[in-house]
């Protein structure tokens, strides 16, 4: 093994009660790469994600980010679970990006991107401002800092969602679906900052409908049905040759 | 609205016949009469003696009632939306303990009357004859008095509704804070926010605005208990007047004074109240309703623009 993955899932099981939603999930994410995953509805998409920074807690096997265990520490032979603090530390090195952009809607776009530096990770505020101001021009906002995510576009206030996420320089970011609570023509807004930050090494994973930017921006893709994962390989390869007839069925619906 | 902001000239009304309503007109004339009565018996009636309301109105002994009054609203609200915070959050703790506590706290004090709970701390030294704080199960005291000197009636009044009020709130505060979409606590923990920190910098701020309007309420209702305290002799502004009128016999009009006084602050709460649901309401996208004084200057511009057009 040469170099660390930043993720790597080693036989992920989940439940809720009596319902497995993750049955034995193992991948692995290289630094910088950007995985796709795919699958249709309840198939554990966003269970995964959501594991990932330990919003939901995994019952069975191995999650790693960065080489450290999610949610646990293991000393000798023994694993201890994390004080909330230490999770919490832990996730500020997670971007996480929702369906439903999520963001404090009491605050403006610029308090929503400065609000974890400053409160979290304590950088001083005029310094925060600043960096907040380049990353809302980085994603095409230069001009709403001032603006309350009810006066924002869906897509706008995705892109702020962005900027809030990337504020808190991480090195792994985390997309679920963060482009179908969109109109179409706000799309392209999101996806094309999502590409940008693709080409400077970010490493990601990105629950998507959107074949085209798995096609063109992805290095992996993976297919995902009822808890496990069904294939996995380059996008361009799976999408003209998928191999599995559930990979079949389900591209035929969404191409 | 957009059209007006042109020329600067109202937009012309449609000029069509309003429907006229007979019955509205028949029931607004039985109610004038009704009032007009009431306003003359009321003023004419010798024994509301108005001139007696008018002497102790201003009195010393009110105005201290008045002001006694105010400190136990003040400090037990204070007390009541501390606790109230405190008590909520506890009842959604996921330790079962801490969050039962909570929900026998709001149980027991809900479920007995305040005069009740009023009188209790009135008689705490009946129970409890030195009150200590020190190491639990008899250890060494780190802190203690008579209960009689500790606890005096306006301690005791300031327990009885803050801790009541306490209960209450509590309600409030968590009915606020379930409001909150889970997802913007999801956002802020995966940003790496404490749980205190999210409660308190994302989570409480959203609240408000389901928690406000009920606190109003919360107030002038607690302003007006406030008289229960007179049975354990604390002179509030009820106690005060009674005070007079035990020597005085002039029961009504001083009664009217407390009630003049109890309204006077109730109104100007409500309007206080009115102003702050308003400026919790912005950043929703609603465009907020006129206020009263906004409508009264639309109703005088309009009645101008009638005026206008009925003289051209
Ligand atoms: N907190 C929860 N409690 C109970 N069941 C849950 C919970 N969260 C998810 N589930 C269930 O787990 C299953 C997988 O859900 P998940 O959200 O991971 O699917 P998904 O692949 O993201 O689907 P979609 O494409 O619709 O977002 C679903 O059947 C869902 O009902
Ligand atoms: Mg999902």
């Amino acid at each position: 093994m040469t170099a660390v993955p930043m993720v790597r899932a080693e036989g992920v099981h989940k439940s809720f009660g009596p319902l497995e939603v993750l049955k034995g999930i193992t991948l692995e994410v290289a630094a910088g790469e950007v995985m796709c995953l795919l699958g249709p509805s309840g198939s554990g998409k966003s269970t995964f994600l959501r594991c990932i920074n330990h919003l939901e807690k995994i019952n069975a096997g191995r999650l790693w980010v960065d080489g450290e265990l999610v949610g646990y520490r293991e000393s000798g032979d023994k694993i201890y679970e994390l004080r909330d603090s230490e999770v919490a530390r832990k996730r500020t090195e997670i971007g996480v990006v929702f369906q439903r952009f999520n963001l404090f809607s009491h605050m403006t776009a610029l308090e929503n991107v400065i609000e974890a530096p400053v409160r979290v990770k304590k950088v001083p505020r005029a310094q925060a401002v600043k960096e907040a101001h380049e990353l809302l021009a980085r994603v095409g906002l230069p001009e709403k800092a001032a603006a309350y995510p009810a006066q924002l576009s869906g897509g706008q206030q995705q892109r702020v969602a962005i900027a809030r996420a990337l504020a808190m320089r991480p090195k792994l970011m985390l997309f679920d679906e963060p482009t179908s609570a969109l109109d179409p023509e706000l799309v392209g807004d999101v996806l094309d900052a999502m590409r940008d930050l693709a080409r400077q090494g970010m490493t990601m994973v990105v629950v998507t409908h959107e074949i085209g930017f798995a096609r063109e921006v992805g290095d992996t893709l993976v297919f995902m049905d009822e808890g496990v994962v069904v294939e996995t390989g380059h996008p361009r390869a799976v999408l003209a040759n998928p191999r599995h007839d559930r990979t079949i069925a389900f591209l035929s619906k969404v191409l | 609205m957009a059209t007006a902001v042109a020329d600067g000239r109202q937009p012309e009304e449609v000029p069509a016949i309003p429907v006229r309503h007979y019955g509205r007109w028949v029931v607004g004339g039985v109610l004038l009469v009704l009032i007009a009565n009431l306003v003359y018996s009321v003023s004419n009636n010798p024994r509301f003696e108005w001139s007696v309301v008018g002497q102790y109105l201003l009195s010393e002994r009110v105005l201290d009632g008045v002001v006694m009054m105010l400190e136990l609203t003040v400090i037990s609200m204070g007390l009541g939306i501390t606790l109230g915070v405190v008590l909520a959050v506890m009842r959604m703790s996921p330790n079962p303990l801490v969050s039962g506590v909570s929900w026998m706290y709001v149980w027991f004090v809900r479920g007995t009357p305040l005069l009740v709970q009023l009188l209790f701390w009135s008689f705490i030294a009946a129970l409890y004859p030195r009150i200590t704080f020190g190491v639990p199960f008899g250890g060494p005291e780190l802190f203690g008095g008579h209960a009689n000197v500790v606890i005096t009636p306006f301690v005791a009044a300031i327990l009885g509704l803050g801790l009541n009020e306490g209960a209450y709130m509590a309600e409030i505060v968590r009915a606020g804070i379930l409001s909150v979409d889970e997802g913007q606590v999801e956002s802020a923990h995966s940003l790496g926010m404490t749980r205190l920190q999210t409660l308190r910098r994302i989570v409480l701020p959203q609240a408000m605005r389901v928690i406000i309007p009920p606190t109003g309420n919360e107030t002038i209702q607690v302003l007006k208990t406030t008289s229960l305290v007179s049975v354990i002799a604390v002179v509030d502004l009820l106690y005060a007047v009674q005070l007079i009128y035990s020597q005085s016999y002039q029961q009504v009009p001083l009664l009217i004074v407390a009630c003049v006084w109890y309204l006077v602050f109730t109104t100007i709460l409500s309007i206080g109240q009115y102003y702050i649901e308003r400026h919790y309401g912005r950043g929703t996208s609603r465009q907020l309703p006129p206020t009263p004084i906004q409508r009264g200057r639309l109703l005088i511009r309009r009645m101008r623009g009638v005026a206008a057009r009925e003289g051209a």
